[in-house]
Order: structure tokens, then sequence, then C-alpha cells
């Protein structure tokens, strides 16, 4: 995974398999700290100690269409090599959390990348339940809620030019201007 | 139109758009419309799913074919990603592979604008994947 979006779109789907109807997605950056962290907490249905232990082997998935699941691994991968630390928890019947902590400095840090293209995309396919990204930086916070945005499109089509555009420009606008990067 | 800096200003935006725009019929009746699922597992993403699912979206936009576009999860053709399952009104499903931008052209030209089959199928005996 080239960029920290990447890692998100792919790690919210554990969380749409674990049954989550509450998903929250947090980054933060710190220049001060120097760090970067990505926190994704659900509601899911949670993995028990032992499922929980191979979570990060790569050779270790719940689905059976195929051997591997790759997507925390190179997660966790991503962030030790940049300079960061790797940390899931989680209960059964309650949900995870998964922390990701990067050196916001560290030239092998992936870049957000275009976080905004991202959440779109995902609320094309997410309506399960809610989900709420927020980031923050030292200028300030953004928060975006798939609620609120399904509330205010109502019945039009996400993937009506206007509105696709529109959501676009709405997420880009205010994280350049927390200058997030 | 300004710049959309609030939900307020979304909001506004939808409005106005609304008036001028059908309705989103299409999802009461999923079966009459194309249907577009973009493998989007670690393996597809990885690979550039998510250029070819935005792709999707705005090629068909421009040609006006009313279609639903989600992504879905891995289809166990890891080397073909990105893959892309098309399924056109009653009909079956048919998975696509190595879906870069001009394969994107060659579907929504051929096969969902005219019905031809194209290079790139992968023969496959299944039905629909939910995972």
């Amino acid at each position: 995974m080239r960029t920290l979006s990447e890692h998100i779109l792919d790690i919210v789907q554990n969380s749409v398999s674990a049954g989550a109807t509450l998903i929250e997605i947090i980054v933060v950056e710190n220049k001060k700290k120097d760090i970067c962290s990505l926190t994704i907490n659900d509601n899911g249905c949670g993995m028990d100690a032992e499922t929980l232990s191979r979570a990060t082997d790569p050779f270790f998935t719940s689905r059976k269409t195929r051997k591997v699941g790759l997507g925390l691994p190179l997660l966790k991968q991503n962030a030790e090599a940049a300079g960061g630390s790797f940390k899931l928890e989680s209960q059964p019947g309650k949900g995870t959390r998964l922390e990701a902590v990067f050196q916001l400095s560290n030239f092998d840090r992936p870049p957000l990348g275009d976080i905004w293209n991202t959440l779109y995309l995902m609320v094309l396919s997410y309506d399960k339940g809610e989900l709420i990204y927020s980031h923050q930086t030292e200028k300030g916070t953004f928060s975006f809620s798939f609620n609120e945005l399904k509330e205010i499109v109502g019945d039009v089509s996400f993937q009506q030019k206007e509105i696709r555009e529109g959501v676009i420009e709405y997420i880009k606008t205010n994280l350049s201007d927390i200058e997030a990067r | 139109m300004g710049k959309i800096k609030s939900l307020a200003d979304l909001r506004k935006m939808k409005e106005e758009v609304q008036t001028k725009i059908k309705l989103r019929e299409t999802s009461n009746h999923p079966e009459q419309v194309v249907q577009v699922k973009v493998g989007m597992a670690t393996c597809g993403i990885a690979s550039g799913a998510k250029e070819t699912m935005k792709f999707f979206i705005e090629e068909l936009e421009q040609e006006a074919i009313d279609a639903v576009v989600t992504q879905t999860g891995c289809m166990g053709y890891c080397y073909a990603e990105p893959t892309v399952e098309v399924t056109l009104p009653k009909k079956d499903p048919v998975v696509f592979g190595h879906v870069d931008k001009e394969k994107v052209h060659e579907i929504i030209n051929s096969y969902i604008k005219r019905g031809e089959l194209i290079d790139g199928i992968i023969p496959v005996n299944f039905k629909t994947i939910d995972d």
C-alpha cells in the first residue's frame, strides 16, 4: 500500500465484514511530537484472543476464498518501518480498536493520499451504518459523518456528478484548511 | 456556485441539482440497472482498484448509463487484479480481470453498451460473490 488512504480503504472492510454499525476513523498529525497516528474503532463482532493473536499473521485469514490475509500485516509493517508502532485490541461481541502510529517526519511514512476519493468511494459502498472520519492537526479538526451526509443528499444518487464533485470538494477544502497532508 | 466548504453549502447545492435531475429510482430496482462491482480487497487496492472504480463512475456518467458502482471483496483472482464484476439487467454476472483505464473503456463500449463479450473475462462457473 502506498498511501494511508489505501490502508484505510482496506482495513475498514474488516470492520464492515465484522458487521459493525459504527466505525470511527481518526487520523492525528502532530508536528511537535512528530507523530501521525491512525486509529480505527468499530463495534463489530470482535475477535477472541486466539484470532487476535493471529490477525497480523499474513498466512491467517477469516475468509475462505484464499489462504492469505495481508491487510493488517502490511499496515503493521509500514508503521514499524516508519519508526512507529502497531496495536490491535479486540473483545468478542464488543468491537475492535486498531492503532497504527507513524513517525511524521520519517522518510518511509506513507503519505495520506487522496482521502477525499477514498471516503467518497466508501460512501457508495458502505450503507450498513455510521462511519465517522475525523482528522486532527495543530490547525484544527475536521470531522465527516456518513449519516449526516446521507441525510443531506437524501434520495439523490451519490453518483450524480454534482454531488460527487461537491462531496469531494467539501472534504478537500476542509482538509487543506487544517493543513492535513 | 462558489466553493463548497460546509455542510450547508453542500445542502444548498443538492437542492439546486435536485430540481433538474432524476431521483434515485434505481435503488428500488437494482435488478434493472447495470451493476458494477469492483474487487477491493488488499490485492485489488494494491493493484489500483481505487482508480478503476473512480474511472468507472466518471465514464458511466459521461455515457449517461444508469449503473450502480460498488466495492466488493476479493473474488479469489488476485493475480488478475483489479477485477470487476459486471451484471447487465437479467444477465449472469461476468468477471473481467486486469481492468485498467483502457479496459474500462472497452468494457463500457463493447459489453455494457452492446452486449459483446471481450477478452479478459475470467472463465468462471460462479454466481455472485458476497464476501
